[in-house]
């Protein structure tokens, strides 16, 4: 073989592969144990900066919505409308008034509400007080019920406007099926429009329960702060029960691809499958592969045949996004409608070709060079970390997750991420939509 | 202090942020670890910032260019430069920059704004050497063949497509622009338009690139887990061969006076209108008074800082006039800015109620002084946020390449908390009667045209099955 790097490359490899050979990384020590009623919090303490993140989720995201989508998403934004005795501006100020942030929402698997305030006494206090009245003791008023469902319900045509947001909506529905993965988070017009207080209430009662809560922090805060605000979190919330297993993911049975008319200047292409879950056996395979084939920005084998060598898209990626339940394996570009063929038919290729071959032994030192090296940036932050944590703590993955990371990724062969794209990747059997070609 | 990136930001590539919440905070700053600044001989400003808590460090080049130094017929040339600075130098190929960055497990992209084009990568603090040795290297040595530029600059087109062409509330902010600035370059849209990306030709990249990057007209700022001496010592080893140019000198421009109301209407499809109106305003450079733009900053902060802001409480929950609504404005750009406010009106509210219901809030701004709580408020938020920021190498040398950029000093950062205690009620009160005034003032509606196609029927029931 011809090297044909220039020098200052040679250097930069050699120079790389002796840092990867020396390095021990590991990840933030974790501190994690159940309340009495049963939550679990994981907590890794942070003491440069007087500040705290909280994140508390919960299984409660619209695929507990069963046939009222829509459910959770609604559920979500009133706890912030109404608690105890304050309404929602009163909530507001609260918050606001300390300099505290705070953060909620749902998607298929999570429901959270997280919380950034500094450790300084009156503002941890209020802010804390605060995010314990959100969580336990919501009102749900009616008035605010009608407010929300108009927003979602204009969230809903917010979509409708947007290519890419129909493309999506409509790829999840084609990969999902019956699963409740397909049920969209924001809801749908025929749904909101028939919510009722109850059915939040229901859910709510149901879900916001410490058995089916994780908990993270991450902050100055020491293992008594830790668990002092946890009490405070958690002392009135019900015990209750953990969300039930989610069914598993059907495989797909052929392929379906569906082209929708859209007046705009280009189409939005997506195609794929369910994919994997959190602790799959091949989470390490697939994830390592993919960030060959398209997880990797400018240097991805997509982004190579798709944008480098064609111009034809400014974005195209793949990736596994694993959930609960096998989430979806998504590939997807946009390009001017006349060029959508000829875009879809290149993607399909390379992928069919890299399924075909697997990744080569420098595609994969590439990779994991890139995946280990920058594995010090993804806990660099309070930000990242509990973010991090929390996803640990969610899908309950071993504690150590982090720490064993980059020795399962630079343990990964060649032949086991070839073999795990044959085993589950079908592009034979792919959901493929197109969004589009509707312009007059 | 707040910048509105959001609006104005072109990456090369896009970031695709996968399940999960990711927050994305905007936010204020200050302080944190010591900040060392160095002036090389051939005129490059190195900033380092001292930030010990992770073994990371983020190395950014600024320029002093970006759209606003665009003259008419090549608008979106910075942008499309940013685009070709990672395609090829006489040392490397074209994509090897990125493979090099990688290799070493490093994060990068590039942005441009209307004042500044940035370079950056974020790694291991113990890589950080290539960092420089490679941006030294294309600070200068920039190939720009024509047929990579043939490509990239179709999937520049298809990035205003996907950024701008295909969504109707951007199209009417792009023309909101386009209208309210009769002489400020900020009238044309970063990205360029359309027609000037189609006539753009790889000798007009040759000679912008010749013309801004240089040493002299760049500043290099490092924040994280390194020492000032040692970036000196490894600027000075890549940058400091470099050669200083004469770099242009442009003039002092200023918008002329406005004239009564600017009006106009963007029809295209879409389900929702929206509306977008702005008060032009000044910054730190061009302020009558020091205060002024603080008073600014703390007026906005008033009206959309946070869930209890008055938009907030009185027009999203309230009188429930709009489904979503914000105010922006920014203290920190190279020529006079503009208080924004944009919305969408709640079901049953069109946008001239939305409008009307904004410049009400105004005028009473005009009216009523602010209560000591509200200014209690942002001014806890200001010094929380302070706090916040230190959590992001990233964004305290994004604040820092910012204020160089457009010409401050990055000291103002740590001055910002005591210029916004600072601000009086009087004050807001004076910067609202002065500035918020409809001749100051451009108002921009979307009128949704319906997006089913009128030939053919919308296709979006059944599928084609298949093997």
């Amino acid at each position: 073989m011809v090297d044909n790097r220039s020098p200052m490359q040679k250097t930069i490899t050699l120079l790389v592969l002796m840092l990867l050979s020396h390095t021990v990384w590991s990840g933030p020590a974790i501190q994690s144990w159940n309340t009495a009623n049963g939550a679990r919090v994981l907590y890794v303490p942070a003491p440069d900066l007087p500040m705290v993140d909280v994140r508390v989720v919960f299984d409660a995201g619209s695929a507990r919505d069963g046939d009222k989508p829509g459910l959770s998403q609604l559920t979500n934004a009133l706890l912030t409308e109404g608690a105890g005795e304050w309404d929602a501006d009163q909530i507001a100020q609260r918050m606001d008034s300390v300099g505290a942030r705070m953060g909620s929402g749902a998607r298929r698997d999570m429901a959270w509400v997280s919380l950034r305030s500094l450790t300084e006494e009156q503002a941890f206090s209020t802010s804390v007080t605060t995010l314990a009245g959100i969580l336990n003791t919501p009102t749900f008023p009616a008035a605010a019920l009608e407010r929300n469902r108009k927003m979602m319900l204009a969230g809903l045509q917010r979509e409708e406007q947007s290519p890419g947001s129909v493309a999506k909506k409509m790829f999840m529905r084609r990969v999902f099926g019956s699963h409740p993965y397909a049920i969209h988070s924001g809801g749908s017009k025929e749904s909101l429009s028939a919510m009722t207080r109850d059915d939040v209430l229901a859910h709510y009662q149901r879900l916001y329960v410490a058995k089916n809560a994780t908990i993270s922090i991450v902050g100055a805060l020491d293992r008594k702060q830790a668990e002092a605000l946890v009490d405070r979190l958690t002392a009135n919330m019900s015990a209750g029960a953990a969300a039930s297993e989610l069914p598993a993911v059907d495989v797909l049975k052929q392929a379906l691809e569906q082209n929708s008319l859209f007046p705009s200047s280009q189409s939005h292409i997506l195609l794929g499958q369910p994919g994997m879950k959190r602790g799959d056996p091949d989470y390490f395979a697939l994830y390592v592969g993919n960030h060959i084939l398209g997880g990797s920005g400018l240097v991805s084998l997509l982004s190579e045949e798709v944008r480098e060598k064609r111009g034809l898209s400014y974005s195209v990626y793949s990736y596994f996004s694993p959930m609960r339940a096998n989430g979806p394996f998504i590939l997807g570009a946009q390009t001017k409608n006349q060029q959508a063929r000829e875009a879809l038919d290149v993607i399909r290729k390379t992928l069919m070709d890299y399924i075909q071959r697997g990744p080569t032994d420098k595609e994969l030192l590439a990779a994991k060079q890139n995946i280990t090296g920058g594995f010090p940036l993804s806990i660099a932050s309070n930000g990242k970390i509990v973010e991090y944590i929390s996803m640990i703590g969610f899908y309950r993955l071993p504690l150590d997750h982090l720490d064993t990371f980059v020795g399962k990724i630079n343990a990964l062969t060649k032949e086991q991420i070839r073999d795990a794209f044959r085993r589950r990747v079908h592009p034979e059997k792919f959901v493929t939509v197109v969004v589009g070609n509707g312009k007059d | 202090m707040r910048f509105a990136y959001l609006f104005i930001l072109f990456l090369t590539t896009n970031v695709v942020v996968v399940g999960g919440a990711v927050a994305s905070e905007t936010a204020l700053a200050v302080n944190g670890g010591a900040v060392t600044e160095y002036m090389l001989p051939n005129g490059m400003k190195v900033i380092v910032k001292e930030d010990r808590r992770a073994p990371i460090a983020v190395s950014q080049v600024w320029y002093k260019v970006g759209s606003s130094y665009e003259p008419d017929g090549i608008t979106g040339i910075s942008h499309a430069l940013e685009h070709m600075m990672f395609k090829g130098t006489k040392k490397l190929a074209p994509g090897e920059f990125s493979r090099i960055i990688a290799a070493n497990g490093g994060r990068e992209n590039a942005f441009t704004g209307r004042d500044y084009t940035a370079y950056f990568q974020t790694m291991s603090s113990d890589r950080m050497e290539i960092s420089f040795k490679l941006e030294a290297d294309r600070m200068r040595n920039l190939l720009l063949p024509a047929e990579e530029f043939n490509k990239e600059l179709e999937v520049i087109k298809e990035e205003r497509r996907l950024r701008t062409e295909d969504k109707p509330n951007a199209l009417t902010r792009e023309q909101f622009y386009a209208v309210s600035y009769r002489s400020l370059p900020y009238a044309n849209p970063v990205i360029g338009w359309m027609n000037d990306l189609n006539n753009m030709q790889v000798e007009d990249l040759h000679s912008w690139y010749r013309q801004w990057y240089a040493p002299n007209n760049a500043t290099l700022v490092v924040v994280g887990d390194v020492k000032p001496e040692w970036v000196l010592e490894m600027a000075t080893k890549y940058f400091g061969p470099l050669k200083a140019e004469q770099i242009p000198s442009l003039k002092p421009l200023r918008e002329p006076p406005q004239r009564g109301v600017i009006r106009t209407n963007v029809r295209a499809p879409a389900r929702q209108p929206y509306l977008a109106m702005g008060y032009k305003t000044p910054v730190i450079s061009t302020a009558d008074q020091e205060w002024e733009p603080y008073a600014l900053e703390m007026l906005v902060a008033i009206l959309d800082g946070g869930s209890s802001s008055r938009i907030s409480q009185k027009l999203i929950r309230g009188k429930e006039i709009a489904v979503s609504a914000g105010a922006g404005y920014s203290a920190f750009s190279k020529y006079s800015g503009m208080l924004s406010m944009s919305g969408i009106p709640a079901k049953g509210k069109s946008v001239y109620d939305l409008e009307q219901a904004l410049r009400a809030e105004i005028e009473l701004l005009k009216r009523e002084l602010v209560s000591g709580e509200e200014l209690q408020r942002v001014r806890a938020q200001v010094v929380a946020s302070q706090v916040y920021e230190l959590d992001s190498v990233f964004y305290q040398a994004m604040q820092i390449g910012t204020l160089e950029t457009i010409g401050l000093k990055w000291k103002l950062i740590d001055e910002y908390a005591a210029n916004m205690r600072a601000v009086t009620a009087e004050q807001v009160r004076a910067v609202a009667q002065k500035y918020l005034l409809d001749d100051r003032l451009t108002v921009a509606v979307l009128e949704p045209l319906p997006l089913e196609s009128k030939q053919r029927p919308r296709a979006g029931s059944g599928g084609r099955h298949g093997g």
